[in-house]
């Protein structure tokens, strides 16, 4: 084929990906017109069904909470994947009298000053917000998951601020696990609980309080999205811990011996 | 559609157009972080805050420290 045949038939395919794109285009409902009957469906009730006002975690851990069952385990999996790959290289790394000669050589620039400070400065405050929006799912639009990734942000801080020891203490492997398999094993568990009180699965058992958007209030939302908080903090942390193990082992420096 | 909106909008193109110009992986990483802050506006501008939580954590912060990790990992010794 020539390359004149080539940019013809290159035009051709591209005309009639325009054509399809535009006639998609123009069979889309306006701009901010939702013209699906689920959206209204669920706002209309949702308060008065689950007494939270964090539609969306309503949603997340309530109506669709099945879906968020497998989403969990999605997680879940990846993170034990990833120890079991990755714990293996490491053991095989150690058993080496010298790992990486070339790359332990290498200059390593130490963590100034106000790298060290900021960091340090910003592990409360993270921490706390993590907290919040893992435990405050039922009153406002966070929930579980992003609570979770900026729980597990506060430990990376202590690392970046190049307190290494420190990090190795605040996550030791086998509290992690338990954490993660608590979190995740959690969420199921209280799906099966409904069943044993002979109600659908992830049916909303637990008293769902008086005040809507009261903290106490949505009874096993609240429960499920906290589960989700520390499910996924752990997950985060032991993937990230994997990954800085082995960066570390390339660089020569041994963090096993401390722990 | 408000100016904000559109704004915003322009801004995500152009910060997609930069991360796929982009060559230099480490570079890359960070660009792709600034992308990511920029979904998370872009979604919170089109009043979807929880949407953008999870894009912020993911996108701005997890997605780069993994990558970056994994760059550090397969890196070539200079």
């Amino acid at each position: 084929m020539t390359p004149r045949q080539r940019l013809w038939l290159f035009a051709l395919g591209a005309a009639g990906l325009v054509a399809c794109y535009l006639w998609a285009f123009a069979g889309l409902p306006g701009f901010g017109n939702y013209p699906g009957p689920y959206g209204p469906a669920i706002m209309s009730r949702v308060i008065a069904q689950t007494n939270a006002t964090g539609a969306v975690s309503a949603i997340n851990f309530e109506y669709r909470g099945f879906d968020t069952v497998g989403e969990e385990f999605i997680l879940f999996t990846a993170a034990a994947g990833m120890s079991v790959v990755l714990r293996r290289l490491r053991g095989e790394r150690e058993g080496q009298s010298s790992p990486a000669p070339e790359a332990a050589s290498r200059e390593r620039p130490a963590t100034s000053s106000s790298v060290r400070v900021v960091s340090l400065l910003l592990v409360g405050p993270t921490a706390v917000i993590g907290w919040w929006l893992a435990t405050h799912a039922q009153t406002n639009p966070s929930g579980g998951f992003q609570g979770g990734v900026i729980l597990a942000t506060a430990f990376f801080l202590v690392y970046l601020s190049g307190e290494f020891i420190v990090f190795r203490r605040l996550r030791p492997d086998a509290v992690l696990d338990v954490a993660e398999a608590v979190g995740a094993g959690g969420f199921a568990a209280v799906g099966v609980t409904a069943l044993a009180l002979s109600l659908p699965y992830l049916y909303n058992y637990l008293p769902l309080g008086t005040i809507p958007g009261a903290v106490s209030s949505s009874g096993t939302i609240a429960l499920i999205s906290f589960l989700v908080g520390i499910e996924v903090a752990a997950a985060f942390v032991l993937i990230i811990g994997e990954l800085l193990d082995q960066t570390l082992l390339r660089r020569g420096v041994h963090g096993e011996g401390s722990s | 559609m408000d100016v904000l909106q559109v704004t915003v909008l322009v801004l995500v193109a152009a910060g997609a157009l930069l991360v796929v110009r982009t060559r230099d992986r480490f570079r890359l990483v960070l660009v792709l972080s600034v992308y990511g802050m920029l979904l998370a506006i872009l979604f919170f501008v089109f009043q979807a805050p929880d949407v953008t939580l999870s894009e912020l954590t993911v996108g701005a912060i997890a997605l780069p420290l993994i990558l970056l990790l994994t760059i550090a990992k397969v890196r070539k010794p200079e």
